[in-house]
């Protein structure tokens, strides 16, 4: 609340750190003073990695997440693209990453800078596959970590301006006896927790402890809708069973 | 036909009927017979009238002729306890006769080690269900197993005949025969309305024409007494629950020895049961029975039945089929019966004696149900039964079944598509839809071939195709079966036992301190716990909910509706209703008309202003709410504005700001094209759908290795399946099968079509001042259904976003319920 003092903060827009982000309802996050979009957990080549474990999923599911990375792209045609780790399902996925889709990201990627930050399931990003690799990095007044670090071990200006992944949260409301799902963006104002981008990613209740102790003094959560985001207090949310 | 004589029987079998007191019944000789002569056979009977041991006979006789070792019978029950049952009822007479017969039963609950046993040394009897024979069926050794097999009996074929669970065993029939050319088939039914469907079935050729299958048909028996409750109280407008008629229930509960009550669905199980127990002033035993309670809850409720301990049990479905009570002397319908089959199967569970006509009281919930019951009366009394619904073969079990072919031994393709056409379901069976399916298995059968080197069949050097490795064959065991249960919740009395189970959906609405009543219970909700709901023992006051299910309502039969629709059409046949129901419909000649028997009458009124339209389609709710869904599209694309529309078994009503007007092309057939296909594609009722088809191909895995999947997290991976699937390869064959099964249940589609078809150019428009009485009850329905499962689910689904910015104050406020 101490945040919101120019800028008026709406659902889609809001104000990290000082840096004001646009939510999109394709769970990307644009930063329009830096031109810079952010996606977190494409898991691209997951179906494939669970074909390997003996569940033939359909194998859609890296184009159908591209086409989506693609759309943003277009749309917001930023100069920097930021992915926030896991972009990789694991260490097979870039290696046997279709050549389309190969080919889609080299596209992309070309004449903007684009940077693949490190994730628990791809700690070595394929450096074949365009843009240049990273532990975490700095821009202005953020950031950007494939994992928020726990507020409990650190000093809490440490979470200061802190835009991260990892967690693939979703939030639940109640509207009319009827409760609606979605992925969502989780902030409060110093640190930001993205939502899952890829086409085949479940995601955990923004209610349990991992994700909620992330913001000791409460949080925003930023709802993906159809065409726009919603936002609502935490307590506005009610719990998703058995998670 | 003369009838055979008795000298068929062996003279110690003489005897022992003769020491029973018994003379064998007609249809049991006829039965060996056919087992004489090598036969097939199909034995249609009422219950009562000594079907098992028909089945059974020959293969006793055989069997003490010649004992030998190894499988000489196989019996197939639809349910567990019917096999253990079974067991139990052969005991006797093979002791009585000094038989050395084994018997035993092997489903899901036998115990590993037993099952080993079973196939190192089988029972000369075993007695199983439809999944436990797939299993067995994939055994490497299932070649020497079922080499002996000399018969099958499938018990209550009629209830496994046209469902998923009959398509299974229809494959491993066919299969058998392959294994056993010689073991005859007979198959035990109650009355049916379509005898070559089922002797399709049996026989080894999966077609009707020209079967080895002898049909015998067992004497009717007493006519069953059938009565409608007139209640002295008023008769209800709307609802289901018929509680104002509980007393004179009960009163009845008291003057018979044994009463089962049979409701519709597990919510209106509770309300009776609880009602009832209010006005219990004997504090009579009464029981609770239905199938989301535990499974000891509700064997304890059987075994109570059993010893005749319990005076009445409120049951729904789930004791359709069972063990016979020979004490049961009535029985209760709460609520329409929905279709004369169903309403004969249930009567059947009263009064067991050939000679005895059974009894059963009729309890219409509201005025629409007086005419369904009286329309089910006469159904009864005509002996015209509901044809089934017809349906494809579901590409999901074959999908199983040849994986589990797989795991038991290499086979050829051409020749395992022969084998599937020679089961009954599969006998028009496209070549293009085998191979798919095939595609399915091995690869997942994706036109990006992405996952060829991921395959679970391979071809040997042969052409032969066998599983990759025993990871599949694990993973077949683990997860086969037809049956995909909704996602559910145990609830459980604080950290101790589960009472039972019910629906994430409904659990997910509950907030900390709300009551609801489950398993005869008032009980408060604590919380979710990992995957239980905790609740307390909740001492009165407050509104309590009940649990609703998806899918728990079946519709009103096509046959029963015809019924309803021609004794509408003509006041000759009202003679007899209760003043309330004549008057009501005297009332609606006079303000409007009545339906006519085979056109669509239409009335639209204004009312609060809002204008409504009731149409008296009388297709069941399954068709109505499909048709809702389609109407207020094509509304909306009007610019009518519609607001909301309820679905009744009868009638569906639809209010939107501006009236229709052009009915005609309201009502056209082309509804049944892009709209459908546009509404099919974000349905909730469709992701359900996929997730179970999903589930029974084996594409997602209920189980893994030393874990279950929790519902929610199949059904969250199949609702990203679905979307990915549909918008990259919308004819997958995962697909097809999809929409085929959506088209026959949930979403009714096949009987809206043939509706459609019936009423083009014989639409009656009515165009009122004001609601007409017939339309009262759906109107007094608004608000008041259930969120779950429901019309209103979709409704809710396509308006989420609307309701998020509603919720969030940046819209205006939406026009409320109209009542």
């Amino acid at each position: 609340m101490s945040d919101s003092d120019s800028m008026p903060q709406t659902a889609t827009r809001f104000r990290i750190n000082g840096a004001d982000l646009q939510a999109d309802p394709s769970g990307a996050a644009f930063w329009p003073a830096e031109s810079t979009l952010i996606v977190a957990d494409l898991h691209l080549g997951k179906g494939a990695s669970l074909a390997r474990r003996g569940s033939l999923l359909p194998p859609y599911d890296t184009a159908a997440t591209l086409i989506e990375l693609k759309r943003a792209i277009e749309r917001l045609q930023p100069r920097r693209v930021i992915c926030l780790g896991d972009s990789f399902h694991d260490r097979h996925a870039a290696a046997s990453l279709p050549r389309e889709s190969r080919a889609t990201l080299f596209r992309l990627a070309k004449g903007r800078r684009w940077i693949w930050i490190a994730g628990n399931h791809d700690p070595d990003p394929p450096a074949d596959c365009g843009g240049e690799l990273a532990e975490e990095i700095v821009v202005g007044g953020l950031v950007f970590r494939h994992e928020a670090r726990d507020p409990r071990a650190i000093h809490p200006s440490h979470a200061a301006g802190e835009v991260s992944g990892h967690f693939h949260p979703k939030a639940s409301v109640r509207l009319r006896g009827r409760r609606i799902t979605r992925r969502c963006f989780v902030e409060d104002g110093r640190r930001l927790v993205m939502p899952s981008f890829g086409a085949y990613t479940g995601g955990l209740d923004v209610l349990t402890p991992n994700i909620s102790a992330l913001f000791p003094k409460g949080f925003v959560v930023r709802m993906l809708g159809r065409e726009t985001v919603h936002a609502y207090a935490r307590a506005a949310l009610s719990p998703i069973a058995s998670g | 036909m003369t009838p055979p004589s008795t000298d068929i029987l062996p003279p110690a079998f003489e005897a022992w009927f003769d020491r029973r007191g018994w003379s064998p019944h007609r249809h049991q000789l006829e039965m060996l017979e056919a087992a004489r002569a090598g036969e097939s056979a199909l034995l249609i009977a009422p219950t009562g009238g000594g079907k098992t041991l028909a089945g059974f006979l020959p293969s006793l006789i055989d069997l003490s002729i010649q004992g030998r070792p190894g499988l000489h019978t196989l019996y197939v029950s639809p349910l567990k306890a019917l096999a253990v049952d079974i067991q139990h009822n052969l005991t006797a007479p093979l002791k009585e006769l000094g038989l050395d017969v084994s018997v035993e039963t092997r489903s899901g609950d036998t115990p590993q080690s037993k099952r080993l046993r079973q196939r190192s040394t089988p029972p000369n009897i075993l007695l199983t269900t439809p999944e436990s024979l797939s299993l067995m069926l994939s055994y490497h050794d299932a070649a020497e197993v079922f080499s002996s097999l000399s018969a099958i009996v499938v018990d209550e074929l009629h209830a496994l005949a046209f469902n998923k669970r009959g398509d299974l065993l229809a494959l491993a029939l066919s299969r058998l025969s392959g294994l056993a050319p010689r073991a005859r088939r007979v198959g035990l039914s109650a009355t049916v309305h379509e005898p070559d469907a089922l002797t399709a079935f049996l026989s080894p050729t999966g077609r009707a024409e020209g079967a080895p299958v002898r049909r015998v048909f067992g004497s009717s028996g007493a006519e069953p007494e059938v009565e409608i409750l007139k209640t002295r109280e008023r008769l209800p407008w709307s609802g289901h629950m018929a509680a104002h008629a509980v007393p004179e229930i009960y009163e009845r509960i008291q003057g018979a020895g044994t009463t089962l009550v049979f409701v519709n669905t597990r919510a209106q199980a509770e309300i009776v049961f609880q009602e009832l127990w209010r006005v219990n002033e004997d504090a009579l035993p009464i029981g609770l029975h239905h199938g989301s309670l535990s499974a000891e809850q509700r064997r304890k409720v059987e075994a109570a039945m059993a010893r005749g301990a319990l005076r009445a049990v409120v049951a729904t479905s789930s004791l359709d089929l069972g063990v016979d009570w020979a004490s049961v002397d009535l029985v209760v319908q709460v609520g329409a019966p929905k279709g004369v089959s169903r309403l004969l199967q249930r009567l059947g569970r009263a009064n067991h004696r050939l000679d005895q006509p059974s009894r059963a009281l009729l309890v219409p919930g509201n005025r629409f149900e007086v005419l369904e019951c009286r329309a089910a009366q006469d159904g009864v009394k005509a002996l015209t039964l509901d044809g089934d619904p017809p349906r494809a073969a579901a590409l999901d079990v074959l999908a199983q079944h040849i994986l589990a072919t797989a795991c038991s031994s290499p086979f050829e393709a051409d020749e395992l598509y022969d084998e599937v056409r020679r089961a009954a379901p599969y006998a028009a069976l496209p070549r293009r839809d085998f191979d798919d399916v095939l595609a399915l298995v091995a690869t997942g059968g994706y036109a990006l071939r992405g996952y060829e080197r991921f395959r679970r069949l391979k071809q040997d050097t042969a052409g032969r195709w066998r599983v990759a490795s025993p990871a599949q064959v694990r993973s077949y065991r683990m997860n086969a079966g037809v049956i995909v249960e909704a996602p559910t919740l145990k609830v459980r009395l604080g950290r101790g036992r589960a009472l039972g189970e019910v629906e994430e959906y409904f659990a997910q609405g509950l907030r900390s301190g709300d009551t609801f009543v489950f398993a005869g219970e008032l009980l408060r909700f604590e919380g979710i716990r990992e995957t239980s709901v905790v609740v307390s023992r909740a001492t009165g006051g407050g509104d309590p909910k009940v649990p609703a299910y998806v899918g728990g309502r079946l519709p009103l039969s096509t046959h029963l509706a015809e019924r309803v629709r021609a004794m509408l059409e003509d006041p000759a046949d009202w003679g007899g209703f209760p003043d309330a129901v004549s008057e009501w419909l005297d009332l609606q000649r006079w303000r409007s008309i009545l339906p006519p028997r085979d056109g669509l009458l239409i009335e639209t009124f204004p009312r609060a202003e809002k204008e409504f339209l009731v149409a008296y389609c009388f297709e069941g709710r399954n068709a109505h709410q499909t048709l809702g869904m389609l109407l207020t599209r094509r509304m909306e694309r009007a610019g009518l504005s519609p607001l909301g529309f309820v679905a009744t078994d009868y009638v569906i009503a639809i209010w939107s700001l501006k009236p229709a007007r052009d009915l005609d092309q309201l009502f056209d057939q082309d509804m049944l094209g892009d709209d459908l296909e546009e509404w099919m594609a974000e349905s909730s009722m469709l992701k359900r759908t996929f997730r179970n088809v999903a589930v029974i191909a084996g594409l997602i895995e209920r189980r893994m290795p030393g874990q279950e999947k929790s519902g929610r997290q199949v059904t969250f991976s199949a609702d990203l399946i679905y979307d990915v699937l549909r918008k990259h390869e919308p004819n997958h064959v995962l697909l097809r099968a999809t929409r085929a099964d959506a088209a026959g249940g949930l979403t009714d589609i096949a009987r809206l079509a043939a509706m459609l078809a019936r009423i083009q150019g014989r639409i009656l428009h009515r165009s009122l001042d004001r609601v007409s009485p017939l339309a009262v009850p759906v109107l007094l329905e608004i608000g008041r259904e259930q969120v779950y499962g429901s019309a209103i689910e979709e409704l809710l689904d396509e308006n989420a976003e609307a309701l998020i910015q509603e919720a969030t104050g940046r819209e205006t406020e939406q026009a409320s319920l109209p009542l």
